[in-house]
């Protein structure tokens, strides 16, 4: 039986066996909150929250746009929103209650009476309920908006409350090379200290990259293999099926390394390699993937040809429709070489990685939709068995899918039935949704109530964030200065041959 | 005796209903037919398609046979939380022998890749019930968690298998008598994890009063908590006492016995500063099982009330001078399928909290 104290007022005595820990109350602000991200995402993930009965005990929304309305006109866009991409059926008077905390506050982020109307909107909360709410500051706008937001919460004195705690959520892309990144980090932490900063980037929100985590430290049967001596190449890959869409003006001026490999795919390679923490706390975890980070040998002018390329995909076959190439897309300039997949050899070199090749491969209209890790382990030393008649031994490889199908397969060579001893590997597969009797909360749900409660293990620190980009900067960089022409891959394919100059010692890419 | 490999297609609607492709079948069976029947389900299985069954929970249900269908309904409703393998016993007056049903059944709304739940019903006879774990030892997975959960008493039934299930599954409230039902629910704890369904009906209160007590200046009015108010449906008292045990333990009180008084239970708590009056109320009006509301009061003056509401708790909080601050938790209701899909869930997790919570109940009751 647990023992208990009488309450000091120092700690929180009825908070013990909750699943769902307290949270301050909070007034949440939106900025970009007619935005795509904010009615898709974020509206969505509030309302998910409200009908968990997760949400603070009290808890307030702002949003803050350009275009002029009242706050009905916002309520209603929100009730619609939340209607069309809730992943729970709609309750409509848990709605109703979410909504009637909602308020809407007009003009350009460069408007510095929007921002006095702001605070009123946030201090007239205050004053009804008589309590000072927590609040945060989430920026789901264009990047370009961000240091301009920044800095008038900054002029406005918004960066911190009396008696409360402020905190501000960026999303991604934090700049489009290092310096931006630098100096953006400058100007938020002019204003904002960096524990009340929150970086987001929402793969880290799903459950089955949290796994990552759970799968190698909770599990003492992998951690004697993770390591050069036993794991002979990993593969990471974020496919994708289909082209850009609508999204021609963000993404040529992004590209395939920026949008996929700076952030998700190198925050699933620092899972992978990290050390253990010493404890699962928002420093220890980030520490740990910030040493990964500095030990990824920085690409130069020279070596970039040999570790990294690009390529634009094609006309091509997708799902048996002819599809057009990226250079025929609406708004697409004609002449751009902005990639469309991006493969990288990267190195991780210290003590348990060194000499291990870990290759990225991201691209659009591929061949299949599905974002994995694929840990291909050394083949076994001697080899007994007879090879003849059958495909012979593989070395084990372990893969960790993170979608479609979330899970966890394992590859083991096995005897095929018979009178003579031939080998064949056959698959393990475990399947991430299928164990734990309940539904994955979105991860904007999760890094949602992260932000609210303080907690910023699963979002990046200033110097991640600027480790990502010493990363892939300078290929950036060399590309800029070999603008092509690129290489291109038929839409629907496996993508560009020429990527596979990049493997070493026979290995080949994964079938998508 | 029939072959215990002959799977068929499945034939009755109610079969059809559930989703079910193929069974298994037969009369006077034994429990080892019926494993290998579950053997060969699953191979037969694994020959169409590249399944791998992720198994984390069974589930053994004994009922009576005439109420089966009401209990098979409320597993049905389960969805994502239904067990990974799940034996229902249904207990038939006068049967002498055993007849076995099986079926995989594939969850559609799980994905594109189904996943499939295995379902096993034995009919057995009273006789059987006294050492119902030798019939359902070799039934049950190995090495996951198996949950035990006998609606319909059969407490007979429940000891027989605690020697195989970790985690016996009740509803306190289901029992007319909340004495009886909270000194049972202290004899399983004694050898089994439970899980009390009635014990999760306070889950939202108590996340709420913990949220509420959870600013500093708030908190420390803990402290000064005097009198505590539960309103419940009047067939959920057990709901009602284990919340305010969970207030007694988590807090520090020391709590006294229970005692009628205007249609209510009193009682008068220890607690480090003054003496804590706590009193649960029945409200005929309410419908859904469980909690319809609660009052804190503090000696400083203050009150907090949380009462059901549309779209959540309806939230009125008191100052000293008497000014009235009003404000919705939002939060929409679990529904009984909802609360027992949790119950099922939470045999994954340990609750160190319900014990203590439900030894101070047993002390107001005692």
């Amino acid at each position: 039986m647990s023992t208990v104290a009488a309450p000091t007022g120092s700690e929180n005595p009825l908070e013990a066996g909750l699943e769902r820990l307290p949270v301050h109350p909070t007034t949440l602000v939106i900025f970009g909150a007619t935005g795509d991200l904010a009615k898709r995402k974020l509206l969505p993930a509030i309302y998910n929250l409200a009908h968990e009965g997760a949400l603070p005990e009290r808890f307030n929304l702002i949003g803050v746009s350009r275009k002029d309305m009242p706050d009905d006109d916002y309520r209603q866009i929100a009730r619609e929103s939340i209607e069309e991409f809730s992943r729970t059926k709609v309750d409509e008077k848990v709605l109703d209650a979410v909504l009637s905390h909602v308020r809407y506050v007009s003009g350009t982020f460069d408007d510095a009476s929007a921002y006095e109307r702001l605070e009123e909107a946030a201090d007239a909360y205050d004053e009804d309920a008589g309590i000072v709410f927590n609040r945060v500051f989430y920026l789901s706008t264009a990047p370009e908006f961000f240091p301009t937001i920044i800095a008038a919460l900054g002029e406005r004195g918004l960066g911190e409350h009396e008696d409360a705690e402020v905190r501000v959520v960026i999303e991604k892309p934090f700049g489009t090379t290092l310096a931006e990144a630098l100096d953006l980090n400058r100007k938020v932490l002019d204003v904002f200290d960096e524990e009340q900063v929150f970086r987001i980037d929402h793969y880290l929100g799903k459950e089955t990259v949290q796994n990552v985590l759970a799968f190698r430290f909770a599990n003492g049967m992998f951690e004697p293999l993770w390591n050069r001596n036993f794991i002979d190449n990993v593969q990471i890959t974020a496919a994708e099926d289909i082209g850009i869409g609508t999204r021609a003006g963000y993404y040529d001026k992004s590209g395939a390394l920026r949008d996929l490999v700076q952030n998700h795919m190198l925050q699933l390679l620092t899972l992978l390699c990290m050390e253990p923490p010493v404890s699962f706390t928002a420093d220890e975890v980030r520490g740990e993937k910030v040493k990964v980070l500095h030990a990824i040998a920085k690409p130069t002018p020279e070596t970039v040809p040999s570790m990294a390329m690009r390529a634009q995909y094609g006309p091509g076959v997708a799902a048996g429709e002819d599809v057009s190439g990226y250079l025929e897309e609406d708004d697409v300039p004609e002449d751009t070489v902005t990639e469309t997949f991006a493969a990288l050899r990267l190195e991780v070199d210290n003590w348990r990685w060194a000499g291990v090749p870990f290759y990225l491969r991201t691209g659009k209209r591929l061949a299949r939709k599905v974002t994995e890790i694929a840990v291909t382990l050394k083949p076994v030393p001697h080899l007994a068995f007879a090879q003849e008649g059958s495909v012979g031994v593989q070395p084990n490889q372990l893969i960790l899918t993170v979608q479609p199908n979330e899970g966890v397969s394992l590859s083991l060579g096995a005897k095929i039935p018979g009178t003579r001893m031939r080998i064949r590997p056959v698959k393990m597969e475990f399947l991430y949704g299928s164990a734990f009797l309940s539904q994955s909360p979105e991860a904007y749900e999760r890094l949602i109530m992260d932000a609210m409660r303080g907690d910023a293990t699963l979002f990046t620190r200033n110097d991640e964030v600027e480790a990502q980009w010493r990363v892939c900067d300078p290929i950036l960089e060399a590309w800029r200065d070999t603008p092509g022409p690129l290489a291109t891959y038929a839409s629907g394919s496996a993508g560009p041959e020429e990527a596979d100059a990049l493997l070493q010692n026979g290995t080949k890419w994964r079938a998508l | 005796m029939e072959s215990p490999l002959t799977v068929e297609a499945a034939e009755t609607a109610e079969e059809a209903e559930e989703g079910v492709e193929e069974v298994w079948r037969a009369e006077d069976t034994t429990p080892n037919d019926v494993e290998a029947a579950l053997r060969e389900l699953l191979r037969q299985r694994h020959m169409r398609e590249d399944i791998v069954a992720a198994r984390v929970l069974n589930l053994v249900v004994v009922v009576d046979r005439d109420w089966r269908g009401e209990i098979e309904n409320r597993l049905e409703r389960l969805g994502r939380y239904r067990p990974s393998r799940t034996v229902l016993c249904a207990v038939e007056p006068g049967r002498t022998t055993l007849d076995a049903w099986a079926a995989m059944t594939p969850d559609h709304e799980s994905g594109p890749e189904p996943l499939f739940r295995e379902q096993v019903e034995l009919k057995v006879g009273p006789q059987h019930i006294a050492h119902l774990d030798t019939i359902v030892d070799p039934l049950v997975l190995t090495d996951v968690p198996t949950l035990v959960w006998s609606p319909h008493g059969h407490a007979e039934a429940v000891d027989s298998l605690a020697r195989l299930g970790q985690v016996v599954l009740i509803d306190s409230v289901a029992e007319p008598d909340a004495r009886a039902a909270i000194g049972r629910a202290r004899e399983l704890t004694e050898h089994a994890y439970v899980v009390d369904l009635a014990w999760l009906r306070t889950t939202p209160w108590r996340e709420r009063l913990a949220s509420s007590f959870d600013p500093p200046e708030w908190r420390r009015e803990l402290a000064a908590i005097s009198t505590v108010t539960v309103r419940y449906r009047p067939d959920s008292g057990a709901s009602a006492l284990l919340l305010l045990g969970w207030l007694s333990s988590r807090l520090g009180w020391k709590p006294g016995s229970m005692a009628g008084h205007e249609g209510s239970l009193v009682c008068h708590a220890t607690a480090r500063r003054q003496d804590v009056t706590m009193k649960i109320e029945p409200m005929p009006s309410q419908s859904a099982p469980g909690l319809a509301g609660m009052t804190v009061e503090t000696a400083s003056g203050i009150s907090l009330s949380l009462d059901r509401a549309p779209g959540g708790l309806a939230a009125v909080r008191r100052d000293r001078r008497g000014a009235e601050s009003k404000w919705t938790l939002t939060g929409a209701s679990r529904g009984e399928a909802g609360i027992l899909g949790e119950g099922i869930r939470q045999a994954l997790l340990r609750d160190p909290t319900y014990r203590p919570a439900l030894e101070a109940a047993g002390t107001m009751l005692s």
